[in-house]
């Protein structure tokens, strides 16, 4: 694998201003991807993630959205420095986006052909019978059956596992793949059609030479697809490592409750119920400084509800963001075995 | 991995599915069938037309219908009135058509760019639109046709003009609901510009409720002329239009019932055809009201 940065986002801090008062959604995140490298982002429903893929290309919505500081460096250049028309030429061709909801993320009046081959036509000078053509390809790339015959359905003629290939297909459409978003692609789809996407994504990406920026609350996922991982609570990075290093030697309280909270086979052995993490995320407006954490962790001090904590660098690669980092490790690695 | 081998084709295409309840509605066909004949009859006046719908024959007068070889008599100047409502067919068709494209070509655009990029400009749009249509529709349209001079040109774009307001708004709802949809998010982060993604990618969507509307618009549409010509702010005579039949024998209603009949009774089909249609593509189109 190379080491060649390909994004880095430094002190990302996106804020939205809604009639209740400043949502805070992502806060000082600082996250980087080196190229033909999957990053899985983690954490539950509301901690950010989308927000953060959307702050990469742009998406959104402004206002009531504001990037409040921070910087984007996709190749070399601040994609929050550049002017909307650069940004859109990048969307596509560069960064393309898988989105969750693949019922409902093609547009319902034209045929699948058609939808691929207007990308083709929109980023590359071509005619609408080669476009057409590469369209097919595509359709071939992504293991859908038929596809000279499937490139002339409607969306609503599909199942929603084909569905999803399309909507990959589609993102892969751009001539030179730097960076593909994946957000919660397998969500929406029962658990045989996620793991043969899966196996594409993987596959595709070894193919195209592309970095996968993976947006997921699943474990398993994680443990499949990424080279590196961050987890993320309430707009907040908590901990960031290897996908060796998180599983082997997770060490913030969260990721620890995550991965607790996941049903294996020697668990079953001794439990019927699956362990949760008690409580529930904080309210994103009534957010202090403290750790947003500190309410649901077994460890939490004082200290936690006044500031959030430093960098605690465990190994090469290895950070988690907690006060009370060394008791954690001492007693969290006990629970956890 | 192959989902849907095997399974027989049972969806069509959307078209040809609103084709086939479209045939279903005995009421939208019936609104169909008058359109078609009432756009051929237009289309193909000259042909149809037994004679010259400006030539008088005096001496022949206010003939009844079925005498002196007149299957529908003669007006007070002594012309056929087959042949003039053949005609009128013609400019009434054409004065539905281009007055609703009017219409509806800066109802879309005015709609669109409210719904899309909402906030300030919708705002101002929308009050905007709000004072157009505070002044009685009516109205609306004569101070138009006052300003540009009566003729039937004017009175087109006048009844175009007045009608904007109506189809920004049914374009603005139906752009607000469609361009929260996922496809708009996944097609911008594919690169597509704004310019693209409404009017490549929202309209298409919104087509239904912008088409009953423009259905029921040209009945209204030729109502209006009517009416516009009528008060001798549209058609100026001698055109066969059916507004202008009206008013300038409504002398005759006593006297020679057919002069002023007959061009009401087309005015009242040509109506009731969009209307039927307009209300039968209602039906076809909401999946709600579908079953």
């Amino acid at each position: 694998m190379s080491e060649e940065t390909l994004l880095s986002m430094e002190n990302i801090n996106v804020h939205f201003n809604t009639r209740r008062g400043v949502v805070k959604a992502v806060r000082d995140l600082s996250l980087y991807i080196n190229k033909g490298e999957t990053l899985a982002l983690v954490g539950e429903s509301g901690c950010g993630k989308s927000v953060t893929a959307h702050t990469i290309n742009q998406l959104i919505p402004m206002p009531p959205g504001v990037i409040e500081s921070g910087s984007v460096i996709f190749q070399g250049r601040d994609l929050l420095q550049c002017t909307q028309r650069e940004v859109q030429d990048l969307r596509g061709t560069q960064i393309s986006m898988i989105f969750q909801e693949p019922m409902t993320s093609l547009n319902p009046v034209f045929k699948i052909g058609d939808q691929l081959a207007d990308v083709f036509m929109a980023h590359q000078d071509m005619k609408k019978k080669e476009a057409l053509a590469k369209a097919v390809e595509l359709l071939k790339l992504v293991k859908i059956p038929s596809p000279e015959k499937r490139a002339y359905d409607y969306p609503h003629q599909l199942s929603g596992g084909m569905r999803q290939r399309v909507m990959i297909a589609m993102a892969l459409a751009s001539p030179d793949s730097g960076l593909m978003i994946a957000d919660e692609p397998t969500t929406a789809l029962d658990v045989t059609i996620q793991a043969q996407i899966l196996d594409l994504l993987n596959d595709l990406k070894d193919k195209v030479n592309m970095s996968l920026l993976l947006i997921t609350h699943d474990m398993g996922v994680v443990a499949e697809m990424a080279d590196r991982v961050v987890v993320m609570y309430a707009g907040r990075k908590v901990e960031e490592g290897t996908v060796y290093q998180i599983f082997d030697n997770p060490s913030h309280p969260y990721t620890l409750g995550l991965l607790n909270s996941l049903p294996s086979n020697d668990k079953y052995k001794n439990s019927t119920r699956l362990e949760a993490i008690p409580g529930n995320v904080p309210d994103l407006l009534s957010l202090g400084e403290g750790c947003p954490f500190a309410n649901r962790c077994n460890w939490s001090s004082d200290v936690c509800n006044k500031s959030f904590p430093g960098k605690t660098e465990l190994a090469e690669g290895h950070s988690i963001w907690c006060h009370n980092a060394t008791k954690v490790i001492a007693e969290g690695t006990k629970t956890n075995g | 991995m192959n989902e849907n081998i095997g399974v027989p084709e049972l969806e069509e295409s959307p078209l040809k599915e609103h084709w086939h309840s479209l045939r279903q509605n005995k009421t939208a066909m019936a609104g169909l069938i008058i359109i078609v004949l009432f756009l051929l009859v237009g289309i193909f006046s000259p042909v149809l037309a037994p004679m010259d719908p400006l030539e008088q024959h005096i001496e022949l007068r206010k003939s009844a219908p079925f005498t002196n070889g007149y299957i529908l008599g003669t007006d007070d100047l002594g012309r056929d009135l087959l042949s003039r409502l053949i005609y009128g067919a013609r400019i009434s068709m054409i004065i539905g058509v281009i007055s609703v494209s009017i219409s509806l070509f800066f109802g879309v655009i005015i709609g669109m760019i409210s719904a899309y990029y909402g906030g300030i400009v919708d705002k101002i749009i929308m009050r905007l639109i709000d004072m157009m249509l505070a002044f009685p529709y009516i109205l609306l349209t004569i101070v138009i046709v006052a300003v540009l001079g009566p003729s039937l040109t004017n009175a087109m774009i006048a009844i175009g003009i007045s009608q904007i307001p109506s189809y920004a708004r049914v374009v603005r709802a139906s752009v607000l609901a469609e361009k929260e949809n996922d496809y708009v998010l996944a097609e911008r982060a594919l690169g597509a510009s704004d310019r693209e993604l409404m009017f490549g990618s929202i309209l298409p969507n919104c087509l239904a409720p912008i088409s009953v509307q423009a259905t029921l618009g040209v009945g209204t549409a030729i109502l209006d002329s009517a009416a516009l010509s009528f008060l001798g702010l549209g058609a100026q005579p001698p055109t066969p239009e059916w507004g202008l039949m009206i008013a300038s024998s409504k002398e005759f209603i006593t006297s020679a019932w057919w002069i002023v009949t007959f061009p009401g009774i087309a005015t009242l089909l040509a109506v009731l055809g969009f209307n039927l249609l307009g209300d039968g593509l209602r039906d076809i189109l909401d999946p709600r009201l579908r079953d």
